[in-house]
């Protein structure tokens, strides 16, 4: 791959002065496919925990009891309220004091590293805004279908499984697009609790080769693809589920 | 008829504005207070020096004037963006696709970049100073720098929000408009345009509050605002591990208080004023 392409971007770099040092030095790409693939991984993680806590939460809004809805609201209202960056720091910094360390021999790790807290902190924000975005489209699915379940004999939880979720998941994927696209861009605020994702990683490489414009044009690239990709995959999916005889 | 089998969407915005009301606020105060006193409680074994919590109300003018900065931040960058936002999103629906096309471009731009990739390009592509022909020079202090960059991502989503608005407005409007023989300027001005004021402003209450929120960002680039200032804080008063959880929370704690009320608010607009009426 990259005896491919480091002729090229050498002969940029001598004839133009454009440094796109990640592409022609070893070292530099190393890093370079690194920072790309604990970025892909802290979004991929970070989305999946977000989901299921979205759907968890929904879940316990059907709940009788009046003390976990509460609590559910709390946990929404506190997380959508306050700055996603004071967030991570206060799980990385605040809470990571009180989790024991492992003696690694000769020095202790943490026992959570900031890759994980990072997912963690993240998901739980994220999953504030899909609690809303689900219940509101198991909200939305009409009565009559679930009544129309229940005539054909459908359990509850057959109803829920075959008839109401599908249902919701529907009605709400383009809401739960923006979300997720908003929530893949705030990844990279991984960045404070020095998580080596690709921000942290160009920004050590501009740092070292002195090439800002250069690496932030990568930068841009490099989120304006994960942007465009993942919104892309969504939907496509929201197209192939469409229900036939609504919207346009 | 109403069909049994459609799919009714007003449950999603009554749903939402159900959801907020100052009972919460207040559990999740009463809850900030009880982990504040888990902290005090902790930190008092040695009595020769001050408790985190004390430590914290020591240092606590000095966060609030970071704090300050923040506000002055989201205002200055929120006039801006909501100036320059405006004119994005007119020069969208522009007729010429000339002229539309890079407003497009722009706007979709800064909407799918993250804020501190936008914050990056800008605080180090703009020059510490800018030399003027007479041979002076004019300092630009990095919090306007700062403040410029969280302009653009939030003139980008008004950009489309204006864009949104204005779509919005029934085909009908246009049409008695010409039919009264506006021009295309003096619709937009005196028939569109008022309608769509209403329309705009929970949205553009909502990205307020998400500016003000990624304002603690601007710490990164040692701008001396309210996290900033309170590690600044920490480190001055010893950097015991101690300090961590209860200096957090209480920023956490500072921008609820702040945002909360908007919020509800902006709630309260959107129940007010339905996107479908």
């Amino acid at each position: 791959m990259l005896e491919l392409i480091a002729p090229f971007f050498r002969q940029l770099y001598e004839r133009t002065g454009l440094n796109f040092i990640v592409f022609y030095e070893p070292y530099e790409f190393g890093r370079f496919l690194n920072g790309a693939a604990t970025s892909v991984r802290l979004i991929f993680w970070s989305l999946l925990l977000s989901l299921g806590i979205g759907v968890l939460g929904a879940w316990t809004q059907g709940a009788r009891s009046q003390a976990l809805r509460v609590g559910v609201n709390a946990y929404i209202q506190a997380f959508r309220n306050t700055p996603p960056m004071i967030q991570l720091l206060f799980f990385y910094f605040g809470l990571g004091a009180f989790t024991p360390s492992v003696d690694m021999g000769g020095y202790s790790q943490p026992l959570i590293s900031s890759f994980t807290w990072a997912i963690i902190s993240l998901g739980i924000f994220g999953g504030a805004f899909n609690i809303e975005i689900f219940r509101a489209g198991l909200e939305a699915v009409p009565e009559a279908t679930q009544e129309a379940a229940e005539s054909l004999g459908f359990s509850r939880w057959q109803t829920f499984l075959y008839v109401t979720l599908p249902l919701a998941f529907r009605i709400s994927l383009p809401a739960l697009t923006n979300n997720l696209v908003s929530l893949a861009k705030t990844t990279s605020l991984a960045y404070v609790i020095t998580v080596p994702e690709m921000t942290y990683v160009l920004n050590q490489v501009w740092s070292d080769n002195i090439n800002v414009p250069e690496m932030m044009l990568l930068l841009f690239m490099f989120y304006v693809l994960v942007v465009t990709l993942l919104a892309a995959g969504l939907h496509a999916l929201e197209h192939r589920l469409a229900l036939p005889g609504y919207g346009q | 008829m109403v069909s049994p089998f459609r799919i009714d969407k007003s449950p999603i915005e009554a749903r939402l504005s159900s959801l907020l009301s100052w009972r919460h606020g207040v559990c999740l105060v009463l809850g900030c207070l009880a982990s504040m006193a888990v902290a005090w409680g902790q930190s008092r074994v040695n009595p020769a020096v001050p408790s985190a919590l004390a430590t914290l109300v020591i240092w606590l003018p000095f966060i609030l004037k970071g704090f300050a900065l923040n506000l002055v931040i989201s205002f200055l960058a929120m006039a801006l963006a909501t100036l320059l936002g405006i004119g994005l999103g007119l020069i969208q629906i522009s007729l010429h696709a000339v002229v539309r096309a890079p407003a497009r471009f722009i706007t979709h731009l800064f909407r799918n970049s993250p804020w501190l990739v936008i914050l990056f390009v800008v605080m180090l592509i703009i020059p510490v100073e800018i030399r003027v022909p007479t041979g002076g020079k004019i300092p630009i202090p990095d919090w306007i720098k700062a403040t410029l960059a969280f302009t653009l991502p939030v003139m980008g989503n008004i950009s489309e929000i204006v864009r949104g608005a204005v779509l919005s407005i029934p085909t009908g409007q246009w049409e008695s408009a010409e039919g009264l023989a506006f021009t295309r300027s003096q619709t937009l001005r005196w028939i569109i345009l008022p309608q769509c004021v209403r329309r705009i402003i929970p949205p553009w209450m909502n990205w307020y509050a998400l500016l003000t929120l990624s304002t603690p960002i601007a710490s990164i680039f040692s701008i001396h605002e309210a996290v900033a200032n309170a590690q600044g804080a920490m480190e001055a008063a010893g950097a015991r591990p101690e300090f961590l959880f209860p200096f957090y929370l209480f920023l956490l704690c500072l921008f609820f208080a702040y945002i909360y009320p908007i919020a509800v608010w902006t709630r309260n607009l959107e129940r007010k004023y339905p996107v479908g009426s």
